[in-house]
Protein backbone atom coordinates (compact mmCIF):
# COMPACT_ATOMS: atom_id res chain seq x y z
CA UNK A 1 0.00 0.00 0.00
CA UNK A 2 1.48 3.57 -0.95
CA UNK A 3 1.88 6.39 2.07
CA UNK A 4 -0.36 8.57 0.39
CA UNK A 5 -3.76 9.38 1.69
CA UNK A 6 -5.85 6.27 1.07
CA UNK A 7 -8.71 6.34 -1.01
CA UNK A 8 -11.19 5.10 1.58
CA UNK A 9 -10.39 4.53 5.36
CA UNK A 10 -12.76 3.25 7.89
CA UNK A 11 -12.63 3.67 11.69
CA UNK A 12 -14.69 1.68 14.23
CA UNK A 13 -17.33 0.82 12.13
CA UNK A 14 -19.79 -1.43 14.49
CA UNK A 15 -23.18 -2.42 12.33
CA UNK A 16 -25.96 -4.41 14.30
CA UNK A 17 -29.03 -5.98 12.37
CA UNK A 18 -31.52 -8.00 14.50
CA UNK A 19 -30.31 -6.74 17.46
CA UNK A 20 -26.67 -8.98 16.70
CA UNK A 21 -23.47 -7.19 16.13
CA UNK A 22 -22.69 -8.24 12.47
CA UNK A 23 -19.59 -6.04 11.97
CA UNK A 24 -16.98 -4.74 13.73
CA UNK A 25 -14.39 -3.25 12.27
CA UNK A 26 -11.75 -1.19 14.06
CA UNK A 27 -10.01 0.23 11.39
CA UNK A 28 -9.82 -0.84 7.20
CA UNK A 29 -7.81 0.56 3.87
CA UNK A 30 -8.05 0.88 0.82
CA UNK A 31 -5.56 2.60 -2.23
CA UNK A 32 -6.35 3.91 -4.95
CA UNK A 33 -6.79 1.50 -7.54
CA UNK A 34 -6.29 -1.26 -5.20
CA UNK A 35 -8.21 -4.44 -5.62
CA UNK A 36 -9.28 -5.96 -2.40
CA UNK A 37 -11.23 -9.61 -2.04
CA UNK A 38 -13.23 -10.16 1.57
CA UNK A 39 -13.66 -13.71 2.32
CA UNK A 40 -15.26 -15.88 5.10
CA UNK A 41 -17.96 -18.24 5.19
CA UNK A 42 -21.89 -17.41 5.44
CA UNK A 43 -22.23 -14.99 8.31
CA UNK A 44 -18.68 -13.00 8.46
CA UNK A 45 -20.23 -9.80 7.73
CA UNK A 46 -19.17 -9.11 4.08
CA UNK A 47 -21.97 -8.45 2.61
CA UNK A 48 -22.72 -5.98 5.97
CA UNK A 49 -18.85 -4.47 5.32
CA UNK A 50 -20.08 -3.79 1.54
CA UNK A 51 -23.86 -2.36 2.61
CA UNK A 52 -22.51 -0.02 5.73
CA UNK A 53 -19.46 1.20 3.66
CA UNK A 54 -21.83 1.94 1.34
CA UNK A 55 -24.11 3.58 3.37
CA UNK A 56 -27.07 1.95 2.11
CA UNK A 57 -27.29 0.38 6.07
CA UNK A 58 -26.97 1.93 8.85
CA UNK A 59 -24.54 1.96 11.39
CA UNK A 60 -24.30 1.71 15.12
CA UNK A 61 -20.30 3.90 15.15
CA UNK A 62 -17.94 4.67 12.81
CA UNK A 63 -16.27 7.33 10.23
CA UNK A 64 -16.18 5.96 6.34
CA UNK A 65 -13.19 8.60 5.20
CA UNK A 66 -13.70 8.58 1.68
CA UNK A 67 -10.32 11.30 -0.85
CA UNK A 68 -9.19 12.30 2.82
CA UNK A 69 -12.84 13.50 3.63
CA UNK A 70 -15.62 11.99 5.79
CA UNK A 71 -18.83 10.91 4.61
CA UNK A 72 -21.49 12.35 6.48
CA UNK A 73 -25.04 11.75 6.52
CA UNK A 74 -25.81 14.80 4.20
CA UNK A 75 -23.03 13.69 1.93
CA UNK A 76 -23.98 9.70 1.52
CA UNK A 77 -25.57 10.48 -2.21
CA UNK A 78 -22.70 12.19 -3.19
CA UNK A 79 -20.21 9.50 -1.74
CA UNK A 80 -22.24 6.92 -3.72
CA UNK A 81 -22.24 8.60 -7.20
CA UNK A 82 -18.37 8.43 -6.51
CA UNK A 83 -18.65 4.76 -6.44
CA UNK A 84 -20.33 1.84 -7.57
CA UNK A 85 -22.16 -1.23 -6.29
CA UNK A 86 -22.65 -4.46 -7.88
CA UNK A 87 -24.78 -7.30 -6.31
CA UNK A 88 -25.03 -11.22 -6.52
CA UNK A 89 -27.97 -10.68 -8.17
CA UNK A 90 -28.05 -8.60 -11.76
CA UNK A 91 -31.10 -6.43 -10.73
CA UNK A 92 -31.77 -4.94 -13.84
CA UNK A 93 -34.78 -3.02 -14.42
CA UNK A 94 -37.73 -3.92 -16.83
CA UNK A 95 -36.09 -1.73 -20.00
CA UNK A 96 -33.61 -2.35 -22.80
CA UNK A 97 -30.17 -3.13 -21.66
CA UNK A 98 -28.82 -0.04 -22.82
CA UNK A 99 -31.55 1.83 -20.50
CA UNK A 100 -30.24 -0.28 -17.50
CA UNK A 101 -26.57 1.05 -18.50
CA UNK A 102 -27.45 4.54 -19.06
CA UNK A 103 -29.89 4.79 -15.26
CA UNK A 104 -26.73 5.69 -13.46
CA UNK A 105 -25.81 8.48 -15.71
CA UNK A 106 -29.61 9.65 -15.94
CA UNK A 107 -29.79 9.47 -11.90
CA UNK A 108 -26.64 12.09 -12.31
CA UNK A 109 -28.48 14.13 -14.66
CA UNK A 110 -27.02 13.65 -17.84
CA UNK A 111 -28.85 13.84 -20.98
CA UNK A 112 -29.86 10.82 -22.66
CA UNK A 113 -27.98 10.74 -25.73
CA UNK A 114 -24.77 11.22 -23.46
CA UNK A 115 -26.10 9.15 -21.05
CA UNK A 116 -26.39 6.09 -23.89
CA UNK A 117 -23.31 7.06 -26.04
CA UNK A 118 -21.14 6.24 -22.61
CA UNK A 119 -23.66 3.44 -21.68
CA UNK A 120 -22.63 1.54 -25.40
CA UNK A 121 -18.88 2.67 -24.28
CA UNK A 122 -19.37 0.37 -21.48
CA UNK A 123 -21.45 -2.64 -22.86
CA UNK A 124 -18.58 -2.79 -25.52
CA UNK A 125 -16.16 -2.97 -22.69
CA UNK A 126 -17.72 -6.18 -21.38
CA UNK A 127 -18.46 -7.24 -24.91
CA UNK A 128 -22.18 -7.02 -25.04
CA UNK A 129 -22.58 -3.84 -27.21
CA UNK A 130 -24.71 -6.44 -29.34
CA UNK A 131 -27.45 -6.93 -26.89
CA UNK A 132 -28.39 -3.50 -26.47
CA UNK A 133 -31.80 -3.04 -27.99
CA UNK A 134 -32.70 -6.25 -25.99
CA UNK A 135 -35.10 -6.38 -23.22
CA UNK A 136 -32.88 -6.99 -20.10
CA UNK A 137 -35.27 -9.80 -18.67
CA UNK A 138 -34.86 -11.71 -21.93
CA UNK A 139 -30.81 -12.16 -21.54
CA UNK A 140 -29.30 -14.84 -19.57
CA UNK A 141 -27.80 -14.87 -16.50
CA UNK A 142 -24.12 -14.55 -17.40
CA UNK A 143 -24.96 -11.74 -19.95
CA UNK A 144 -27.31 -9.65 -17.36
CA UNK A 145 -24.33 -10.11 -14.80
CA UNK A 146 -22.27 -8.73 -17.55
CA UNK A 147 -25.03 -6.19 -17.66
CA UNK A 148 -25.05 -5.13 -14.61
CA UNK A 149 -21.28 -4.82 -14.26
CA UNK A 150 -21.45 -2.60 -17.54
CA UNK A 151 -23.77 -0.40 -15.45
CA UNK A 152 -21.65 -0.20 -12.38
CA UNK A 153 -18.27 0.98 -14.36
CA UNK A 154 -20.85 3.24 -16.68
CA UNK A 155 -20.76 6.00 -14.14
CA UNK A 156 -16.58 6.07 -13.87
CA UNK A 157 -16.28 5.20 -10.46
CA UNK A 158 -13.20 5.67 -7.94
CA UNK A 159 -14.54 1.90 -6.22
CA UNK A 160 -16.55 -0.33 -7.09
CA UNK A 161 -18.17 -2.79 -4.28
CA UNK A 162 -19.12 -6.04 -5.79
CA UNK A 163 -21.39 -8.48 -3.30
CA UNK A 164 -20.78 -11.96 -4.17
CA UNK A 165 -21.46 -10.99 -8.11
CA UNK A 166 -20.63 -14.29 -9.68
CA UNK A 167 -21.75 -16.84 -7.09
CA UNK A 168 -25.04 -17.53 -9.18
CA UNK A 169 -23.20 -18.38 -12.71
CA UNK A 170 -22.17 -21.49 -13.63
CA UNK A 171 -18.08 -22.31 -13.79
CA UNK A 172 -17.31 -21.65 -17.24
CA UNK A 173 -19.32 -18.45 -17.20
CA UNK A 174 -17.36 -17.35 -14.00
CA UNK A 175 -13.95 -18.38 -15.11
CA UNK A 176 -14.41 -15.90 -18.62
CA UNK A 177 -16.44 -13.30 -16.70
CA UNK A 178 -13.60 -12.91 -13.97
CA UNK A 179 -10.90 -12.44 -16.49
CA UNK A 180 -12.96 -9.64 -18.24
CA UNK A 181 -13.58 -8.44 -14.89
CA UNK A 182 -10.00 -8.28 -14.31
CA UNK A 183 -8.46 -6.76 -16.95
CA UNK A 184 -11.00 -4.00 -17.07
CA UNK A 185 -10.55 -3.02 -13.68
CA UNK A 186 -6.80 -3.07 -14.27
CA UNK A 187 -7.43 -1.25 -17.31
CA UNK A 188 -9.50 1.21 -15.43
CA UNK A 189 -7.52 2.03 -12.09
CA UNK A 190 -10.32 1.12 -10.53
CA UNK A 191 -10.31 0.40 -7.12
CA UNK A 192 -12.46 -2.76 -5.92
CA UNK A 193 -13.72 -4.05 -2.70
CA UNK A 194 -15.07 -7.65 -3.51
CA UNK A 195 -16.79 -9.80 -1.44
CA UNK A 196 -16.89 -13.71 -2.41
CA UNK A 197 -16.79 -17.19 -2.02
CA UNK A 198 -14.86 -17.96 -4.98
CA UNK A 199 -11.43 -18.64 -5.52
CA UNK A 200 -11.21 -17.38 -9.31
CA UNK A 201 -12.67 -13.85 -8.38
CA UNK A 202 -10.34 -13.97 -5.08
CA UNK A 203 -7.21 -14.81 -6.81
CA UNK A 204 -7.65 -13.87 -10.36
CA UNK A 205 -8.25 -10.34 -9.66
CA UNK A 206 -7.12 -8.98 -6.40
CA UNK A 207 -4.05 -7.60 -4.80
CA UNK A 208 -5.12 -8.58 -1.06
CA UNK A 209 -7.14 -10.46 0.94
CA UNK A 210 -9.12 -10.00 3.95
CA UNK A 211 -10.49 -12.93 5.82
CA UNK A 212 -13.71 -12.31 7.61
CA UNK A 213 -15.10 -14.39 10.67
CA UNK A 214 -18.06 -13.29 12.91
CA UNK A 215 -17.98 -10.10 11.32
CA UNK A 216 -14.17 -9.32 12.49
CA UNK A 217 -11.18 -9.13 10.32
CA UNK A 218 -9.66 -12.16 11.27
CA UNK A 219 -6.11 -12.01 8.71
CA UNK A 220 -5.54 -9.97 6.13
CA UNK A 221 -2.30 -9.89 3.34
CA UNK A 222 -1.00 -10.88 -0.21
CA UNK A 223 -3.50 -14.03 -1.75
CA UNK A 224 0.06 -15.93 -1.58
CA UNK A 225 0.97 -14.89 2.58
CA UNK A 226 -2.63 -15.70 3.47
CA UNK A 227 -2.62 -18.87 1.67
CA UNK A 228 0.41 -20.17 3.28
CA UNK A 229 -0.69 -19.17 6.66
CA UNK A 230 -4.33 -20.27 6.92
CA UNK A 231 -5.62 -19.10 9.99
CA UNK A 232 -9.01 -20.68 10.13
CA UNK A 233 -10.66 -24.06 8.78
CA UNK A 234 -12.61 -21.91 5.75
CA UNK A 235 -9.11 -20.38 4.36
CA UNK A 236 -7.77 -24.09 4.97
CA UNK A 237 -10.20 -25.12 3.35
CA UNK A 238 -10.35 -21.95 0.83
CA UNK A 239 -6.69 -23.38 -0.28
CA UNK A 240 -7.50 -26.47 -1.04
CA UNK A 241 -9.79 -25.81 -3.49
CA UNK A 242 -7.12 -23.49 -4.99
CA UNK A 243 -4.43 -25.46 -6.25
CA UNK A 244 -1.47 -22.62 -7.60
CA UNK A 245 -1.74 -19.30 -5.80
CA UNK A 246 -1.00 -16.31 -7.48
CA UNK A 247 0.54 -13.38 -5.71
CA UNK B 1 -86.05 -14.40 -22.99
CA UNK B 2 -88.18 -12.17 -25.13
CA UNK B 3 -87.76 -9.54 -22.20
CA UNK B 4 -83.71 -9.90 -22.34
CA UNK B 5 -83.69 -9.75 -26.47
CA UNK B 6 -85.81 -6.71 -26.08
CA UNK B 7 -83.46 -4.75 -23.48
CA UNK B 8 -80.34 -5.92 -26.37
CA UNK B 9 -82.47 -4.42 -29.43
CA UNK B 10 -83.43 -1.35 -26.75
CA UNK B 11 -79.65 -0.75 -25.96
CA UNK B 12 -78.69 -1.19 -30.03
CA UNK B 13 -81.35 1.30 -30.60
CA UNK B 14 -80.59 3.83 -27.91
CA UNK B 15 -76.45 3.65 -28.63
CA UNK B 16 -76.73 4.23 -32.10
CA UNK B 17 -79.08 6.88 -32.20
CA UNK B 18 -77.32 8.94 -29.50
CA UNK B 19 -80.20 9.28 -27.44
CA UNK B 20 -79.32 12.48 -25.89
CA UNK B 21 -80.63 11.34 -21.97
CA UNK B 22 -78.64 8.05 -22.39
CA UNK B 23 -75.59 10.26 -23.98
CA UNK B 24 -75.50 12.59 -20.83
CA UNK B 25 -75.47 9.94 -18.55
CA UNK B 26 -72.86 8.01 -20.27
CA UNK B 27 -70.89 10.75 -20.32
CA UNK B 28 -71.35 11.77 -16.68
CA UNK B 29 -70.57 8.23 -15.62
CA UNK B 30 -67.66 8.18 -17.45
CA UNK B 31 -66.53 11.86 -15.90
CA UNK B 32 -67.09 10.97 -12.21
CA UNK B 33 -65.52 7.57 -12.50
CA UNK B 34 -62.53 8.67 -14.16
CA UNK B 35 -62.16 11.73 -11.84
CA UNK B 36 -62.74 9.79 -9.20
CA UNK B 37 -60.07 6.88 -10.47
CA UNK B 38 -57.63 10.13 -11.17
CA UNK B 39 -58.27 11.07 -7.45
CA UNK B 40 -57.58 7.72 -5.96
CA UNK B 41 -54.52 6.97 -7.53
CA UNK B 42 -53.26 10.86 -6.77
CA UNK B 43 -53.55 9.50 -3.21
CA UNK B 44 -53.12 5.83 -3.25
CA UNK B 45 -50.14 5.58 -5.03
CA UNK B 46 -48.05 7.81 -3.01
CA UNK B 47 -49.93 6.60 -0.04
CA UNK B 48 -49.01 3.05 -1.18
CA UNK B 49 -45.27 4.07 -1.69
CA UNK B 50 -45.17 5.28 1.71
CA UNK B 51 -46.42 2.42 4.08
CA UNK B 52 -44.31 -0.09 1.42
CA UNK B 53 -41.25 1.43 2.05
CA UNK B 54 -41.65 3.00 5.48
CA UNK B 55 -41.41 1.55 8.62
CA UNK B 56 -43.44 2.99 11.93
CA UNK B 57 -45.27 1.46 14.83
CA UNK B 58 -48.19 0.84 13.92
CA UNK B 59 -47.36 0.11 10.22
CA UNK B 60 -48.93 -3.19 10.31
CA UNK B 61 -51.87 -1.52 11.52
CA UNK B 62 -52.44 0.85 8.95
CA UNK B 63 -51.81 -1.72 6.26
CA UNK B 64 -54.86 -3.52 7.62
CA UNK B 65 -56.85 -1.03 7.38
CA UNK B 66 -55.82 -0.46 4.08
CA UNK B 67 -56.69 -3.92 3.44
CA UNK B 68 -59.82 -3.60 4.83
CA UNK B 69 -60.96 -1.08 3.33
CA UNK B 70 -60.05 -2.63 -0.36
CA UNK B 71 -63.66 -4.29 0.68
CA UNK B 72 -65.72 -0.88 1.61
CA UNK B 73 -69.34 -1.72 1.31
CA UNK B 74 -70.39 1.52 -0.89
CA UNK B 75 -73.59 2.19 0.70
CA UNK B 76 -71.03 2.71 4.25
CA UNK B 77 -69.68 4.84 2.41
CA UNK B 78 -72.32 6.76 0.78
CA UNK B 79 -73.78 7.01 4.76
CA UNK B 80 -70.92 8.89 5.87
CA UNK B 81 -69.81 10.77 3.11
CA UNK B 82 -73.52 12.05 3.40
CA UNK B 83 -73.82 13.16 6.92
CA UNK B 84 -70.04 14.77 6.42
CA UNK B 85 -71.66 16.60 3.38
CA UNK B 86 -74.69 17.21 5.18
CA UNK B 87 -75.39 20.34 6.00
CA UNK B 88 -74.78 20.63 9.35
CA UNK B 89 -71.97 18.14 9.00
CA UNK B 90 -68.30 19.21 9.15
CA UNK B 91 -68.05 19.24 5.44
CA UNK B 92 -71.34 20.83 4.75
CA UNK B 93 -69.67 24.40 3.90
CA UNK B 94 -68.77 22.72 0.65
CA UNK B 95 -72.41 22.44 -0.45
CA UNK B 96 -71.83 19.81 -2.91
CA UNK B 97 -74.25 17.56 -1.57
CA UNK B 98 -76.35 15.66 -4.48
CA UNK B 99 -73.80 17.02 -6.89
CA UNK B 100 -71.37 15.12 -8.88
CA UNK B 101 -68.79 16.59 -6.75
CA UNK B 102 -69.72 14.53 -3.95
CA UNK B 103 -70.11 11.72 -6.14
CA UNK B 104 -66.69 11.88 -7.32
CA UNK B 105 -66.12 12.36 -3.76
CA UNK B 106 -67.63 9.11 -2.59
CA UNK B 107 -66.16 7.10 -5.17
CA UNK B 108 -62.49 8.03 -4.54
CA UNK B 109 -63.27 7.10 -0.85
CA UNK B 110 -63.88 3.46 -2.14
CA UNK B 111 -61.59 3.32 -4.94
CA UNK B 112 -58.18 4.67 -2.97
CA UNK B 113 -57.59 1.99 -0.49
CA UNK B 114 -58.20 -0.46 -3.44
CA UNK B 115 -55.29 1.73 -4.98
CA UNK B 116 -53.16 1.89 -1.91
CA UNK B 117 -53.57 -1.55 -1.35
CA UNK B 118 -52.66 -2.90 -5.15
CA UNK B 119 -49.49 0.03 -4.60
CA UNK B 120 -48.08 -1.78 -1.75
CA UNK B 121 -48.53 -5.48 -2.68
CA UNK B 122 -46.79 -3.87 -6.32
CA UNK B 123 -43.82 -2.65 -4.41
CA UNK B 124 -43.06 -5.02 -2.06
CA UNK B 125 -43.32 -7.97 -4.99
CA UNK B 126 -40.01 -6.34 -6.46
CA UNK B 127 -36.96 -7.87 -5.49
CA UNK B 128 -35.78 -7.46 -2.22
CA UNK B 129 -32.16 -5.71 -3.15
CA UNK B 130 -33.77 -3.41 -6.09
CA UNK B 131 -34.26 0.03 -3.69
CA UNK B 132 -30.59 -1.05 -2.63
CA UNK B 133 -29.07 -1.44 -5.92
CA UNK B 134 -31.33 2.09 -6.88
CA UNK B 135 -29.98 3.78 -3.76
CA UNK B 136 -26.51 2.47 -4.85
CA UNK B 137 -26.50 4.11 -7.98
CA UNK B 138 -26.60 7.18 -6.94
CA UNK B 139 -30.18 8.15 -6.29
CA UNK B 140 -32.18 10.28 -4.13
CA UNK B 141 -34.93 9.11 -1.84
CA UNK B 142 -37.45 10.80 -4.69
CA UNK B 143 -35.55 9.78 -7.89
CA UNK B 144 -35.09 6.32 -5.59
CA UNK B 145 -38.93 6.27 -5.26
CA UNK B 146 -39.69 7.36 -8.82
CA UNK B 147 -37.39 4.14 -10.14
CA UNK B 148 -39.33 1.80 -7.96
CA UNK B 149 -42.92 3.16 -8.63
CA UNK B 150 -41.38 2.33 -12.36
CA UNK B 151 -40.46 -0.67 -11.78
CA UNK B 152 -43.90 -1.24 -10.43
CA UNK B 153 -45.90 0.54 -13.35
CA UNK B 154 -47.56 -3.52 -14.85
CA UNK B 155 -49.09 -4.15 -11.34
CA UNK B 156 -50.00 -0.49 -11.07
CA UNK B 157 -51.97 -0.55 -14.27
CA UNK B 158 -53.91 -3.65 -12.15
CA UNK B 159 -54.64 -1.11 -9.69
CA UNK B 160 -56.20 1.62 -12.45
CA UNK B 161 -58.17 -1.51 -13.72
CA UNK B 162 -59.39 -2.28 -10.21
CA UNK B 163 -59.83 1.34 -8.68
CA UNK B 164 -62.21 2.34 -12.18
CA UNK B 165 -63.93 -0.87 -11.93
CA UNK B 166 -64.56 -0.78 -8.43
CA UNK B 167 -66.12 3.26 -9.15
CA UNK B 168 -68.38 2.49 -12.57
CA UNK B 169 -70.19 -0.16 -11.53
CA UNK B 170 -71.27 0.98 -7.68
CA UNK B 171 -74.55 2.06 -6.96
CA UNK B 172 -74.90 2.36 -3.21
CA UNK B 173 -72.76 5.45 -2.72
CA UNK B 174 -73.43 7.31 -5.83
CA UNK B 175 -77.86 7.35 -5.48
CA UNK B 176 -77.13 7.88 -1.61
CA UNK B 177 -74.66 10.97 -2.16
CA UNK B 178 -75.86 11.88 -5.49
CA UNK B 179 -79.33 11.64 -5.71
CA UNK B 180 -79.88 10.45 -9.13
CA UNK B 181 -81.42 13.73 -10.08
CA UNK B 182 -81.63 13.94 -13.52
CA UNK B 183 -80.16 15.93 -15.91
CA UNK B 184 -77.94 16.42 -13.05
CA UNK B 185 -76.28 13.05 -10.94
CA UNK B 186 -77.89 10.12 -13.02
CA UNK B 187 -75.46 8.10 -14.07
CA UNK B 188 -75.51 4.45 -15.41
CA UNK B 189 -75.93 2.71 -12.07
CA UNK B 190 -78.30 5.11 -10.37
CA UNK B 191 -80.59 4.97 -13.62
CA UNK B 192 -80.41 1.25 -14.30
CA UNK B 193 -81.91 0.88 -10.59
CA UNK B 194 -84.40 3.43 -11.26
CA UNK B 195 -85.70 2.16 -14.45
CA UNK B 196 -85.61 -1.62 -12.92
CA UNK B 197 -87.85 0.01 -10.20
CA UNK B 198 -89.77 1.69 -12.59
CA UNK B 199 -90.33 -2.39 -14.56
CA UNK B 200 -88.86 -0.41 -17.86
CA UNK B 201 -86.76 -3.51 -17.70
CA UNK B 202 -85.74 -2.89 -21.47
CA UNK B 203 -84.47 0.64 -21.01
CA UNK B 204 -82.75 -1.20 -17.83
CA UNK B 205 -81.01 -3.95 -19.49
CA UNK B 206 -79.84 -1.35 -22.67
CA UNK B 207 -78.36 1.22 -19.76
CA UNK B 208 -76.60 -2.17 -18.01
CA UNK B 209 -75.38 -3.19 -21.69
CA UNK B 210 -74.17 0.36 -21.86
CA UNK B 211 -72.17 -0.11 -18.65
CA UNK B 212 -70.34 -3.51 -19.28
CA UNK B 213 -69.37 -1.82 -22.68
CA UNK B 214 -67.85 1.00 -20.87
CA UNK B 215 -66.11 -0.95 -18.77
CA UNK B 216 -65.09 -3.61 -21.16
CA UNK B 217 -63.61 -0.98 -23.36
CA UNK B 218 -61.71 0.87 -20.36
CA UNK B 219 -60.55 -2.39 -19.26
CA UNK B 220 -59.16 -3.31 -22.45
CA UNK B 221 -57.04 -0.48 -23.32
CA UNK B 222 -55.37 -0.85 -20.14
CA UNK B 223 -54.85 -4.33 -20.72
CA UNK B 224 -53.25 -4.08 -24.05
CA UNK B 225 -50.98 -1.55 -22.33
CA UNK B 226 -50.04 -3.67 -19.79
CA UNK B 227 -49.67 -7.12 -22.27
CA UNK B 228 -47.77 -5.33 -24.90
CA UNK B 229 -45.18 -4.25 -21.57
CA UNK B 230 -45.07 -7.38 -19.80
CA UNK B 231 -41.45 -9.19 -20.51
CA UNK B 232 -42.23 -12.32 -22.43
Amino acid sequence: MSNATPLLHIEGLKIRRGGVQVLDLPRFSLSAEEKVAVIGPNGAGKSSLLLGLACLIGRDCGRVIFQGSEVTPREETAFRRSIAMVFQEPLLFDTTVLDNVAEGMRIRGKGRSESRELAMESLELFRIGHLARRSAHKISGGEAQRVSLARAFAVRPKLILMDEPFSSLDLPTRIVLAEDLGRILHESGTAALIATHDRIEALRVVDRLVVMDGGVVVQEGTPKEVMEQPVNAFVAAFRRTTGTVAG
Amino acid sequence: MELILDGIRTAIALIFSLDREVLAITLLSLRVSSCATLASLLIGVPAGVFLALSNFPGRRLVVSLVNTGMGLPPVVVGLFVTIFLWRNGPLGFLEILYTPSAMILAQSVIATPLVTGITIAAIQNLPANLKLQVRALGATRLQTVWILVRESRLPLLAAVMAGFGGVISEVGASIMVGGNIKGQTRVLTTATVMETGQGNFDKAIALSLILLLLAFAVNYLLTVIQQRERPR
